[in-house]
């Protein structure tokens, strides 16, 4: 069998896996699962800049909150329906995407990381700012009776459930097709060599904006998704703390691997979430198992499972 | 082969029966705990999830919140639980998250299959976190003082019975701070939403009491040092209003202090500055003749009600506010009664509904919708509410008080009536 075929089989098998466990998982994990999926796209559109391209990212929270807010506040403040919103919130990622992108990779290394970082900073002021329209920290409730998608009502756990499936499905597929395509291979040229890269001839400069805008445009796909699915935009998430998480899921997952995000969030989430019923100190547990993988998988898990038994993992 | 058919009344058999007979009625006798729970052994108990501050910003509250939670389940499985059954806490950390918040809702609902959850304090994990309960169908009674509730922007599912909300709380304040303090007030907050309920509500309230707000001075939440904000205070100015929470109060405190020395305007300040603070903290010194708002007077009064006696001994709360078991571990007094009050309103609504599980749930909201009075009681040891069932919010009495020899007394008590507004929700005509 053909690498191609057992990527496709792969990718094909997992959303199965996924449609399949909404049947047989109790009713919390089915709600677990439905917010990882979420998030797990969130790391995806982190993961294409990071593992795949080489730039590291300190800010992707702007993304995620951009997307967040944008259908938010188009649902509460200006009583734009679901989809519109939907639009409207992806609409601003990418503009938030291409400017960033356009000014950040001006920078590289370390100086990207911080330019990043300090972009998010930004835009979590900004929120705090205009709280008189974004209400700021506390953040606003998206009223359940809005909350429709082709008349579908997707506040209840079967609806949220397949709407965040589709959502992931999509991603996940397309993300398997970039990394395999010409323009992802040549992000990961870019990843592994750069100026060899640009040596072969290819626009390196162009090609990394559209890593970032596309990166960022998933990643605020995830936030609009997010605010939509359950209900609440809040300030929060545009923290640094938000910034972080997608990299601890990324490298606990496995960086530049196609399964790496959503095995990073699941575990993650679980590994807060059982940690938590034991002690007060779950996250002592969490930064030990954390070290422990850090020090013995380096490159997460799926990273470890490509390097030991399946190769040809995308 | 056939076989002997054993006899139902052996000798043995009847001694074994009045001997296991006896031992449960010793039982009994010497375990009521066993026998006043034996229907809830049947039933199970009435789980209430407790969603804690327990990490986080608010983690000073949630370990104080805590207490006062356990005590008052303490005391009501004491007094025979819920309609015969045993209430059980179900702690869950949110870490003062609004994402982490939903999950725990969540987790109470679908896998602790709690009756209701309950707890939350910081406004942000009240939003976060009350879109989940309404979609869950699972009541969900915050203790979080702001102004959501009963602003209508949550759901027929949440409920804020046990403390009052802080647009009451300026509201009632206003008139003290107009005809005893000043009328010329600058006012210092935080530069989020707390802190613009805070300038919003108070700035209306003052100016209906014919005073003015002559400067509001945001200060913006990463902000680690304040006195280059001092400066800004204009000199007219009679009364400084401050409401700072998180890290940096102490610093806060300190450096206007500092700033001012004795010289200053008079100040009035939410004790949200300061709970969890001791009086006694160096630097503090400057605040003696200052005023504060209280929720519930963390110092003993000499007029202290047998109430508050009873609730501050069943919390383990000395006459200063602080552990008994640890001077310096300082209580979030002014806050906290809510957890204890609640959880009366919680088992009175519950009775009330003849609540029996999860699918009396809507009857348990519609039982506390249909409360009006809640007198000064053991249970409602703040003192003498009145709840609105149409706005899911309460109304009670608000203390002001001035800081004298370190210690806090109260200088003037509001009425009820004096934090009531009109209403901007009727709750009971949204289907559940």
């Amino acid at each position: 069998m053909s690498d191609t075929k057992r990527s496709h089989l792969l990718h094909l098998g997992v959303i199965a896996v996924l449609f399949a466990l909404f049947f047989v998982l109790p009713a919390y994990h089915v709600g677990n699962l439905s917010r990882i999926m979420v998030l797990a796209v969130y790391a995806m559109g982190f993961n294409l800049l990071f593992g795949y391209t080489g730039l590291l990212s300190l800010g992707h929270a702007l993304f995620f909150a951009t997307g967040m807010y944008g259908l938010g506040m188009a649902m509460n403040s200006f009583g734009i329906a679901a989809e519109p919103a939907l639009l409207i919130g992806l609409i601003c990622a990418v503009v938030m995407a291409a400017v960033v992108g356009f000014l950040a990779l001006r920078t590289s290394g370390v100086a990207f990381m911080i330019v990043t970082l300090m972009f998010a900073q930004a835009g979590y002021l900004t929120i705090l700012y205009f709280g008189a329209y974004t209400r700021g920290d506390e953040g606003f409730v998206i009223p359940q009776p809005d909350r429709m998608i082709a008349g579908i009502d997707i506040t209840g756990e079967t609806a949220r459930y397949f709407a965040a499936l589709i959502l992931f499905a999509v991603v996940f597929l397309l993300i398997a097709h970039v990394v395999r395509s010409p323009f992802g291979r040549t992000l990961v040229a870019i990843r592994e060599n750069e100026e060899r890269t640009r040596m072969l001839g290819y626009d390196t400069d162009r090609h990394k904006l559209k890593a970032v805008i596309l990166s960022g445009t998933i990643s605020g796909l995830a936030g609009a998704a997010y605010a939509l699915l359950f209900g609440y935009a809040g300030a929060t998430f545009a923290t640094v703390q938000y910034s972080i998480f997608p990299l601890l899921w990324v490298l606990l997952g496995g960086a530049g691997t196609t399964l790496g995000p959503i095995i990073g969030v699941a575990f993650m989430f679980y590994l807060i979430d059982l940690s938590s019923s034991v002690t007060q100190a779950y996250m002592l547990i969490a930064g030990v198992v954390l070290v422990l993988l850090t020090l013995f998988a380096p490159q997460g898990l799926a990273g470890e499972l490509r390097r030991r038994v399946m190769r040809w993992l995308p | 082969m056939t076989k002997t058919p054993k006899n139902a009344f052996t000798r043995r058999g009847l001694l074994k029966s009045i001997g296991a007979g006896a031992g449960v009625a010793a039982a009994t006798n010497f375990m009521p705990d066993v026998a006043r729970f034996a229907h809830a052994q049947s039933a199970g108990p009435i789980k209430v999830g407790f969603q804690m501050h327990a990490t986080g910003i608010g983690a000073s509250y949630g370990r104080w919140y805590d207490r006062t939670t356990q005590a008052a389940a303490k005391r009501i499985n004491d007094m025979g639980g819920i309609n015969g059954r045993e209430l059980e806490i179900v702690t869950e950390d949110d870490g003062t998250d609004p994402k982490r918040g939903a999950e725990v809702v969540e987790k109470f609902a679908t896998q602790h299959n709690c009756d209701i959850a309950f707890g939350t304090l910081f406004s942000h994990v009240v939003y976060g976190s009350a879109p989940r309960a309404g979609e869950l169908k699972i009541p969900y009674f915050v203790v979080s003082e702001g102004h959501h509730v009963a602003s209508g922007k949550l759901n027929r599912y949440t409920l804020q019975p046990g403390i009052t909300d802080v647009k009451s709380q300026v509201q009632a304040m206003a008139p003290f701070v107009s005809e005893n303090l000043g009328k010329k007030i600058t006012m210092i907050y935080p530069d989020f939403a707390f802190g613009h309920d805070h300038r919003d509500y108070f700035t209306a309230a003052i100016e209906a009491q014919g005073g003015e707000v002559v400067a509001s001075i945001p200060i913006p939440p990463t902000e680690t040092s304040f006195t280059k904000y001092f400066p800004n205070i204009p000199r007219e100015t009679e009364v400084l209003y401050h409401v700072m929470v998180g890290p940096g109060v102490l610093t806060f405190v300190k450096e206007l202090g500092e700033f001012f020395g004795d010289q200053g305007p008079q100040l009035f300040g939410f004790i949200d500055s300061l709970e969890a603070v001791s009086f006694g903290s160096p630097g503090l010194e400057f605040l003696e003749g200052s005023y504060f708002w209280e929720g519930n007077p963390r110092h003993v009064q000499a007029d202290q009600s047998e109430h508050d006696k009873m609730y501050r001994a069943a919390v383990g709360v000395n006459e200063m506010g602080a552990s008994v078991d640890d001077p310096k571990d300082v209580s979030t007094y002014a806050h906290m009664f809510g957890c204890w009050e609640t959880l009366n309103i919680v088992k009175a609504g519950m009775e009330a509904a003849g609540y029996a599980g999860p699918d009396d749930r809507a009857a348990l909201i519609e039982a506390v919708e249909a409360m009006t009075d809640m007198p000064h009681s053991d249970d409602h040891p703040q003192g003498h509410k009145v709840f609105n069932g149409k706005t899911h919010q309460t109304f009670g009495h608000q203390y002001i008080s001035k800081v004298t020899d370190g210690k806090l007394m109260v200088q003037h008590t509001t009425s009820v009536e004096d934090g009531m507004y009109e209403d901007e929700v009727d709750y009971t005509t949204m289907s559940f």
